[in-house]
């Protein structure tokens, strides 16, 4: 088995236990959408009207959930040291983290929110355009809340300093992909906003392992 | 494979205060290096500087293979064991998981991984968790990892606080072992090694 096989096994196991994995952060998109119409009230047309957005806002909120001990219990036992140690650089390491986040809580989510927002109210048909845009914009999440948890390494309260620091980063996504699914639904042109999702996610994959493997270098010196 | 490890006029410091300067060290394979000093002398210190985690104020650290120098981040990735004050080891994992984890993780397999097991006496608590083992069952389990990899220099800090008698000696004959091939330990300790180690006092 070849080392980075060996590294994404413990990666993905780890990000399975980790604060519930995927049940939590379902959960937590399902009940958001649940107390939804009870806050809203059921009317069918404002709850269509608002679904779409909703569903991505409460995704990237539900993203950051097990988020905060990513690099965290790898530092506080001594594992971070031997990962460091290990044959690939902690660039690598770190990207690998994101994606077994991602596989874990990323993708389930990506499946939930198109439900979520159908059961709200919008169309069927928007369905797939959500899905895409969930699993584009989840990747992004996954990445920058990695930076944020490496970032807030070694600092006291950790968890809000993640939020702080993440949230912002998160707007980009948010922005384009509220507006692909929108233009989706309204039929008008989505590629334009797709395109910048995906571009802007895809950077922070190509970006953030660098400031993760700086930020963890730096909480080990 | 490192054969020597020359430490030249390090000086290392944490936050404002300087550990210490002016030290100097060499480590010919074969050998073995006991390192003490006073709580807070910097022998920690050392062991991660030596593993890269620290950059040193000043002074040069150098690792040499039998073909001249090997760049230090290859020798690191590599060549290089550090067992330091954690184990490295997941409380919420099976024992088995982590050591296979960590052994081919360094470059060992899976088949040295339990033989090492079966050395140090871990056969039968590889199918729990780690968080029910003892102090000095999981020591044990991270020092598996030393000989179901094989990598030259060992960095250990204070390796046989949590083991019991039967273990220290055990890993005396470990290290013996090590030596024999060509092996290298840097050992931060205050108690006396179980194996003939050249004494070597930080901040003295």
């Amino acid at each position: 088995m070849s080392v980075l096989a060996v590294l994404a096994r413990r990666e993905l196991s780890l990000a399975w236990s980790r604060g519930g994995g995927a049940l939590l952060a379902v959960g937590f998109f399902v009940a958001a959408a649940v107390m939804l119409p009870l806050a809203l009230g059921p009317a069918p047309g404002r709850l269509a009207a608002v679904s779409g957005g909703f569903a991505w806002v409460v995704l990237a909120l539900a993203s950051l959930l097990s988020l905060d001990r990513m690099f965290e219990r790898d530092f506080e036992d001594g594992a971070l040291d031997l990962l460091a140690l290990g044959p690939l650089p902690l660039e690598i390491v770190a990207a690998v983290k994101c994606l077994a986040q991602w596989t874990v809580t990323g993708a389930p989510l990506a499946l939930a929110a198109p439900v979520v927002a159908v059961a709200l109210g919008a169309r069927l048909a928007a369905a797939p355009m959500i899905l895409a845009a969930a699993a584009l914009g989840g990747l992004a999440f996954a990445f920058l809340g990695g930076t944020g948890a490496a970032l807030a390494l070694a600092s006291r309260r950790g968890g809000v300093l993640i939020a702080v620091i993440v949230l912002p980063l998160l707007t980009p996504p948010v922005i384009f992909g509220g507006a692909a699914i929108d233009n989706f639904t309204a039929g008008l042109p989505w590629a334009t906003p797709l395109s910048l999702l995906a571009a802007y996610a895809l950077g922070c994959v190509a970006l953030t392992p660098f400031a993760m493997a700086g930020a963890c270098k730096n909480a080990q010196s | 494979m490192i054969t020597t490890l020359k430490i030249r006029d390090l000086a290392i410091g944490r936050g404002e205060r300087v550990l210490f300067r002016d030290f100097s060290l060499t480590l010919e394979a074969g050998e073995v290096i006991a390192l003490v000093g006073a709580n807070g002398a910097g022998k920690t210190s050392l062991l991660r500087a030596v593993a890269g985690f620290l950059r040193p104020l000043a002074g040069a650290l150098s690792f040499e293979g039998p073909d001249g120098v090997v760049p230090a981040e290859d020798a690191r990735r590599a060549d290089c064991h550090m067992i330091g004050h954690q184990d490295g080891l997941k409380g919420g994992r099976r024992a088995r998981d982590e050591l296979l984890f960590q052994a081919r993780w360094s470059g060992g397999d899976a088949a040295r991984a339990l033989a090492a097991a079966d050395r140090l006496g871990l056969t039968r608590l590889l199918d729990l968790e780690v968080r029910v083992l003892s102090a000095g069952q999981r020591r044990r389990l991270a020092l598996a990892r030393l000989i179901a990899s094989p990598r030259s220099l060992w960095l250990l800090d204070e390796p046989l606080a949590p083991l019991d008698s039967a273990a220290r000696s055990l890993f005396g004959v470990l290290m013996a072992e090590h030596l024999a091939t060509g092996g290298l330990v840097l050992a931060a300790v205050h108690d006396a090694l179980p194996i003939t180690a050249r004494t070597v006092e930080i901040g003295a």
